[in-house]
């Protein structure tokens, strides 16, 4: 991997050398325009649950609802924000108010108007106490929303909130005529839904597919593929045999089938691979509470006793790169130049020794006043690659004195049991990032109580003065700025040791044209996706 | 008239049980770490602790847990088994209903295979006991028995479906233009989408079933009344599956009255192997996401059809033989 060693100094740089790095980057080929026509299947592993995105919270019943609906802003293929239902916003009052103007002609796919009173009564609708949504966070900060006319929408908010922008996205526009003084929960709607999007629901049979069609009147032109076709396969093995077999267009593969099971020829003649940075990083957290975890040089000292890139190797194939951070490094508020942790086992003994940890009965293990420095790691069954990750660890603290146990714990026990009772000594989990930089959640002292997202108990005044600031901030330049320190602090601190961010590993089959990766993935541009008339395998209305 | 009564006696018996089971389901359910909206909002950072109170409370969570039951139990009474407590919150018997025709075919159909291939096998491998036919097939259904259906499941996918291009991978028919087939080909194309499934799910079947029908032959044959039979001149085909065979099968009739229930039960591994929307999925999901409702409506059907098919065993038993006809009317 050309990005191994040499992590260039702006994220700009890094953007550069993924797009250069990707296995194959679409080219335009001239003289070839694009057409309508043909379908695509992809598989899911698991089955939407309610296609009204405010009542779910599983990522199939998104994407798909995702191709269904749409939101006032979106982000574009750099994760800037642009406006998708909203022409255009203006922000006011110190940031407290957001004016969306919102474009005109827009029609319901059963043929009603859109207006503002639908955004309107979609946000009466999510902080409903009686509507069962996740999502509520975000707009309980909203002191007023108001429709003055049926193309502008305006909110205020008690306090600036800089991730309010983004968070009008899909999830709070609802048809107002199809659900007014309807019971949300029992509403057809959430498995027949009613969108302003690209593609209509054709079909969904429960666990074996989902059907969309082309939606010949989406506001923004119509998607070039007539039909999408997700099929249900609970098991990664079958899908990719029905990926040999011709039965799926696309699918997401693993480290090992994108080295050495798809380098075949059949493979490359019919399909092409793509990778880009996920929106995740692995880590392993601290119980800051602990006795062993509390000093900050013991928690650097473990820093330098794993070598990151030996688990990019071993476990991701390569497929990753180190995370620094809380943050994946082409993002545009990700710091490049935080403090690093190279693998430094001599350094990482020293920094022990200065706390105070020391082989005093030559049992090979370190220990202080009596106590060996034995703890145990607990991580979330079925996941093979924080199981490697956890091996690779344990055997690297081993070697400078430390011994380390793995437990592995059925996610909903892992969470209730050990995790809400802060009963254990350190974690090893990930994170879904966002593309907004707030993570107030999870590292804000506020954040600490029982179900919170602080589990580890990191309190740092100044990092939560600056997550307070970042968020009642607009100005991306000083936002930047904002959050560049925050990231300094986490990297000296190292509450967690950042493991690394692993990549997105689709394979789609080689007829379809346009997809052109980016920071944002690229499933960005799918309605722009074609096949040519020639190649095109689906028959579809 | 004596047996009629002892029907509806053994009959009433079964409400008391039916009752026990559901309690103890329910109540060793909540045992279970972690709560319904736990996916839902477990690590979710939009997820208010005020949300969580409310969702619990929507759900009657809130309540102590024989309130909980109470009202499970009433709902039941009228027929009414709730909705999950999955996002959807479809209604418990919509979602199971759904899933219900596609595990029942499976499952007959890799019964009726079992039924058809054991039993001569079983009979043929106790009139040769010892022999060779015995020893191979005594160690080809104990290798079948022994394999992981998952593996078995995934050699024959990748020969079939990937080597030889035979047979569909997976699902239940084909994805495009299944719609324009006639009914013939619909046949057909379901025909050939199942074969794998039945085959790999009657697999484990095969040697239970066969070594029981061998056994069970073993011991009829040992018989007096075989040796008579013999003695008479029978023809060697009439002994075996006139007399013996028809004795022979009695115990079979127990186990196949506790197969019932495994009829609708389905199979996690085989229906997530070949992406079959079958009633095993739903309820592996249920448990991961500590759908009670989900979970009580499928255990009171597996139960009541439990219980259904161990008093079906006991009539069948009357029915069949003679002596256990007799018998009741004597210990009366």
């Amino acid at each position: 991997m050309p990005f191994k060693k040499t992590l260039p100094k702006t994220p700009l740089g890094f953007i550069a050398i993924i797009l250069l790095g990707m296995y194959q980057v679409a080219l335009a080929q001239p003289g070839q325009k694009p057409v309508y026509g043909d379908a695509i299947i992809t598989g899911s592993i698991g089955d939407a649950s309610n296609l009204i995105p405010m009542l779910s919270s599983d990522a199939t019943s998104h994407e798909i609802a995702g191709l269904i609906y749409n939101g006032l802003v979106k982000y574009d293929k750099d994760l800037n924000l642009v406006g998708d239902l909203a022409d255009s916003w203006t922000i006011e009052n110190d940031g407290k108010t957001i004016t969306f103007h919102l474009k005109h002609g827009v029609k319901w796919q059963d043929g009603q108007p859109f207006t503002s009173a639908d955004v309107l009564f979609g946000y009466k609708t999510i902080i409903d106490p009686k509507t069962p949504t996740a999502y509520a966070g975000d707009f309980l900060e909203v002191e007023k929303a108001e429709a003055p006319d049926p193309y502008t929408f305006r909110v205020t908010y008690k306090e600036p909130f800089a991730p309010a922008l983004s968070s009008w996205g899909d999830i709070v526009v609802l048809p107002r005529h199809l659900l007014q003084g309807k019971d949300i929960t029992k509403s057809p709607l959430s498995r027949h839904p009613v969108g302003l999007g690209p593609y209509r629901l054709k079909l969904w049979k429960t666990q074996e597919r989902i059907e969309l069609v082309a939606n010949n009147d989406y506001f923004d032109g119509r998607p070039y593929l007539n039909g999408y076709i997700m099929r249900i396969i609970p098991d990664p093995a079958t899908m990719f045999m029905e990926l040999k077999a011709g039965g799926l267009d696309w699918m997401s593969l693993s480290p090992i089938q994108y080295q050495r099971q798809t380098d075949t020829p059949f493979f490359k003649k019919n399909f092409k691979k793509y990778k880009y940075l996920s929106f995740s990083y692995t880590y392993l957290g601290y119980n800051l509470n602990h006795p062993f975890f509390k000093d900050k040089r013991v928690r650097q000292a473990i820093s330098y006793a794993i070598d990151k890139e030996e688990i990019i190797r071993g476990v991701l194939l390569g497929l990753g790169v180190e995370a620094t951070g809380p943050y994946k490094p082409d993002a545009w508020f990700y710091n490049p130049n935080v403090k690093r942790y190279p693998y430094d086992p001599r350094r990482a003994k020293k920094l022990l020794a200065d706390s105070g940890w020391r082989d005093t009965d030559g049992d090979g293990i370190l220990d202080k006043d009596g106590i060996p420095f034995s703890f145990t790691v607990l991580t979330n069954q079925g996941n093979p690659l924080r199981d490697k990750t956890a091996q690779i660890i344990q055997y690297r603290l081993g070697q400078i004195g430390i011994k380390m146990d793995i437990r592995q714990l059925e996610w909903t026990a892992f969470i209730n049991d050990f995790i809400d009772k802060r009963r254990f000594e350190a974690v090893i989990l990930g994170w879904t990032l966002g593309q907004d930089p707030d993570i107030y959640d999870i590292w804000h002292s506020s954040k600490t109580g029982p179900k919170q997202l602080n589990f580890i108990g990191y309190k740092n005044p100044e990092v939560d003065r600056l997550l307070v600031l970042g968020r009642r901030t607009f100005d991306r330049e000083k936002r930047r700025q904002i959050y560049f320190k925050i990231q300094e602090i986490l990297a000296e601190d190292q509450p967690y040791t950042f493991l690394y961010v692993p990549m997105a590993l689709p394979i789609i089959h080689a007829r379809f044209h346009g997809i052109k990766p980016a920071p944002a993935g690229i499933s960005y541009n799918f309605i722009r996706w074609w096949v040519p008339k020639n190649e095109q395998k689906y028959m579809m209305p | 008239m004596d047996f009629l009564i002892w029907t509806t006696k053994r009959a009433l018996a079964l409400i008391p049980t039916f009752i026990g089971i559901t309690l103890i389901s329910f109540f060793v359910m909540h045992l279970a770490p972690g709560e319904p909206m736990s996916l839902q909002a477990d690590f979710n950072p939009k997820m208010t602790p005020e949300m969580r109170q409310r969702l619990r409370a929507q759900y009657g969570l809130d309540k102590p847990i024989y309130v909980q039951y109470a009202k499970w139990f009433k709902g039941l009474m009228q027929l009414d088994l709730g909705r999950s407590f999955s996002p959807d919150r479809r209604k418990v018997w919509d979602k199971i209903k759904e899933r219900l025709p596609v595990t029942i075919l499976i499952n007959v159909l890799s019964m009726a295979l079992i039924i058809i291939v054991s039993i001569p096998l079983g009979v043929r491998a106790a009139v040769r006991q010892n022999s060779l036919f015995d020893q191979v097939t005594t160690v080809l259904v104990f290798v079948a028995y022994a394999a992981p259906a998952f593996w078995v499941a995934l050699l024959l996918m990748l020969y079939f479906g990937i080597e030889l291009n035979w047979l569909p991978v997976s699902g239940l028919h084909t994805l495009m233009g299944y719609e324009q087939m006639d009914t013939w080909h619909k046949v057909l194309d379901w025909g050939r989408h199942l074969v794998l499934p039945v085959f790999v799910s009657a697999i484990g079947g095969l040697a239970g079933f066969s070594r029981y029908t061998r056994s069970s032959m073993l011991e009829v044959l040992r018989q007096d009344f075989i040796t008579t039979a013999r003695a008479k001149g029978l023809p060697e085909r009439t002994v075996i599956y006139r007399h013996a065979l028809r004795n022979a099968l009695l115990p079979l009739i127990t186990i196949l009255g506790l197969s019932i229930p495994g009829l609708i039960g389905g199979s996690v591994i085989f229906e997530s192997i070949f992406a079959i929307p079958g009633v095993g999925q739903l309820m592996w999901s249920s448990v991961m996401a500590r759908d009670y409702p989900v979970l009580m409506g499928n255990l009171v059907i597996v139960s009541v059809l439990t219980l259904l098919g161990n008093l079906l065993a006991d009539l069948g038993y009357a029915v069949v033989d003679p002596r256990i006809r007799t018998g009741l009317r004597e210990e009366e």
